[in-house]
C-alpha cells in the first residue's frame, strides 16, 4: 500500500446552484500547477477541458445497512474511481496526479468524502484533499437562511470561495463573510475576484503532512477569534465552538468517546478539527473529521507555542457545547480514575 | 484478506495507534495486543451500561456479546457501537445523562 503522502488527492468542489463552481474550476484548471488532473462532474457541466480528463458520474447511491444518508458509499463514484485508476495503471490515459470532483448544487459532499476514505480498495490509492465550497455573494445569505444544504456545504469546507463580489455592496459581502465564519471558523475564506490561485485552494492541502502545521495554525487562529462560549450561529440549529482541555487527554478514551458520539450523532456533528495533547506524547496529535468520516490522525513535530491545551473545534447541529464538553470529560476521567477529577475537567472559560 | 473469516483488510481504524504511526511514532511504545486489551477494558466499562461485553478475538477484531448469548464479530470501535445498538436495542448515546452518571460512579469506585 502506498504511504499516505503517495496517495492521489481527491478534491471536492461544491456550492449551491449557480454559485460559480464551474467558472472557478475552469480557472483553476488553467493553472500551470494543475497539468495532470482528472475531473469528474456529477452533472454534465460544460467545463472546457484541454489536456484534462473528464468523466461523468451518475446519481446512483448505494446506502449501507444501518447507514444514514451521510454514511453512504456512492456506488457511482466508487465505480468511476475504480475505472479511472485502472485506466491509469494500464496506460490508457495520462498518469493523473489529482482528481477533482465538481458536485451538483444540491449535493451533499460528505458521501463523496466517505467513499474515498472508507471504500476498501479506493483507500489504498486515493486520499481526500481539500473540500472547496463556492458561495455566491449575491444569493449566499438567503441560501444559507433557506436551504440546509448550503449550510452544510459551508460547514464542511476546508476552503471557502466567495464569488460575484463585484455584483454586491461591500457591507453585504462582509455580512456573508461573518455568517460563514460563524458556521466554519476553521476554513480560510477567499474572494474569487482576488484571482484565487489553485495553489491556495487545491495544492495548499489541509491534509498534506508538510503543510499541516500552517493548517493547524489557521484552525486555532479561527478558534481564538470565536472563543466566547456563549457565541453561536444558529442558522438551521448549527453552532460552532472551540473546546479546550488543560490536561492531556487519554487517547483510548477519546477514541471510544468520539466513535460513540459519531455513531449516534454523526449526522449532527458536521465538523471536528483539533490539536490534542495526548498522555504519553510530547507532540500534539491532529484530528480532522466530517460527520461520520474521520481522517487518519497525524502529529505535529512540535507544539506551535507554549500553550499545551488540547483545542477541538466543533461545528454541530442542535447539540450544545456543554453536553459535548462534559461528556468527553467523563470519559477521560473513566480512563484515569486515580487522577484528580478537577485536573481532567474541561478548560473553564472566564465568562462561562 | 483474512483466510479464516474472509474479512477484507482496510487501512486500519483511525483510533489505532499502531495503524497510524505518523501520528503516534513519538508515543511510548506499546504492542498491538496491549493497546487492544486496554481499549477492550475501557469499552467494557461503557458496554456494561447496555448489558454487553467485548473481548479480543484477533488483532484488529473483537467479539461483542450480550448477556443472552448473542455474539457479533466487529473490526473496530465504529463497528462496536453500531452492533451494540442492534444487539441491545438501545441507543448508545455518550451524551445520555444516565450513562454519564453510571460512568462517574465507576470512576469514583475505582479511585
Amino acid at each position: 500500500m502506498a504511504g499516505y503522502d503517495a496517495l492521489i488527492p481527491v478534491n471536492v468542489v461544491t456550492g449551491f446552484l449557480g454559485s460559480g463552481k464551474t467558472t472557478l474550476l475552469r480557472r483553476l484548471l488553467a493553472s500551470p500547477h494543475l497539468k495532470n488532473v482528472a475531473v469528474m462532474v456529477n452533472e454534465f457541466g460544460e467545463v472546457g477541458l484541454d489536456h484534462h480528463l473528464l468523466s461523468s458520474v451518475t446519481k446512483g447511491v448505494l446506502l449501507l445497512e444501518n447507514g444514514c444518508v451521510c454514511c453512504a458509499i456512492r456506488g457511482d463514484l466508487q465505480e468511476a474511481l475504480h475505472n479511472l485508476f485502472a485506466q491509469r495503471e494500464r496506460g490508457d490515459m495520462p498518469p493523473f496526479d489529482r482528481v477533482v470532483i465538481e458536485t451538483s448544487g444540491l449535493a451533499d459532499p460528505v458521501p463523496i468524502a466517505y467513499t474515498v476514505l472508507i471504500e476498501p480498495v479506493l483507500q489504498h490509492h486515493f486520499r481526500l484533499g481539500n473540500v472547496i465550497t463556492v458561495v455566491d455573494a449575491v444569493n449566499g445569505l438567503s441560501q444559507l437562511d433557506s436551504f440546509p444544504e448550503s449550510v452544510k456545504q459551508a460547514a464542511v469546507a476546508d476552503r471557502i470561495v466567495i464569488t460575484k463580489t463585484d455584483l454586491c455592496e461591500d457591507p453585504d459581502v462582509a455580512d456573508l463573510k461573518a455568517r460563514l465564519i460563524a458556521l466554519n471558523r476553521a476554513s480560510p475564506i477567499y474572494h474569487a475576484a482576488d484571482n484565487t490561485a489553485a495553489e491556495l485552494l487545491l495544492i495548499d492541502d489541509a491534509f498534506d503532512s508538510e503543510a499541516k502545521g500552517a493548517e493547524v495554525d489557521r484552525w486555532l487562529a479561527g478558534a481564538e477569534v470565536g472563543d466566547d462560549p456563549t457565541h453561536h450561529d444558529h442558522t438551521h440549529g448549527v453552532s460552532s465552538f472551540c473546546m479546550r482541555f488543560d490536561r492531556p487527554l487519554d487517547w483510548t478514551a477519546f477514541g471510544i468517546w468520539m466513535t460513540m458520539l459519531l455513531n449516534r450523532h454523526g449526522e449532527r456533528v458536521l465538523r471536528v478539527k483539533g490539536m490534542l495533547s495526548v498522555i504519553g506524547m510530547d507532540a500534539p496529535v491532529v484530528i480532522n473529521g466530517v460527520q461520520h468520516v474521520v481522517h487518519p490522525p497525524t502529529h505535529l513535530e512540535r507544539w506551535p507555542d507554549d500553550n499545551r491545551q488540547s483545542r477541538i473545534v466543533f461545528v454541530v447541529r442542535d447539540i450544545s457545547r456543554a453536553e459535548i464538553e462534559s461528556s468527553l470529560a467523563v470519559f477521560n476521567r473513566l480512563a484515569n480514575p486515580g487522577a484528580d477529577a478537577a485536573t481532567l475537567a474541561p478548560y473553564t472559560h472566564a465568562t462561562a | 484478506m483474512c483466510s479464516l473469516c474472509g474479512v477484507l483488510g482496510g487501512r486500519g481504524h483511525w483510533t489505532d495507534t499502531s495503524s497510524n504511526p505518523d501520528a503516534f511514532r513519538a508515543a511510548a511504545p506499546t504492542t498491538i495486543a496491549g493497546e487492544q486489551q486496554a481499549r477492550t477494558n475501557l469499552v467494557n466499562k461503557v458496554l456494561k451500561h447496555y448489558g454487553l461485553s467485548l473481548s479480543d478475538w484477533a488483532p484488529g477484531s473483537f467479539v461483542l456479546r450480550s448477556h443472552t448469548g448473542q455474539t457479533a464479530l466487529v473490526n473496530n470501535l465504529t463497528e462496536v457501537w453500531a452492533a451494540a445498538e442492534t444487539m441491545s436495542k438501545k441507543e448508545c448515546d455518550p451524551l445520555d445523562a444516565k450513562l454519564l452518571d453510571g460512568l462517574e460512579r465507576q470512576t469514583m469506585q475505582a479511585s
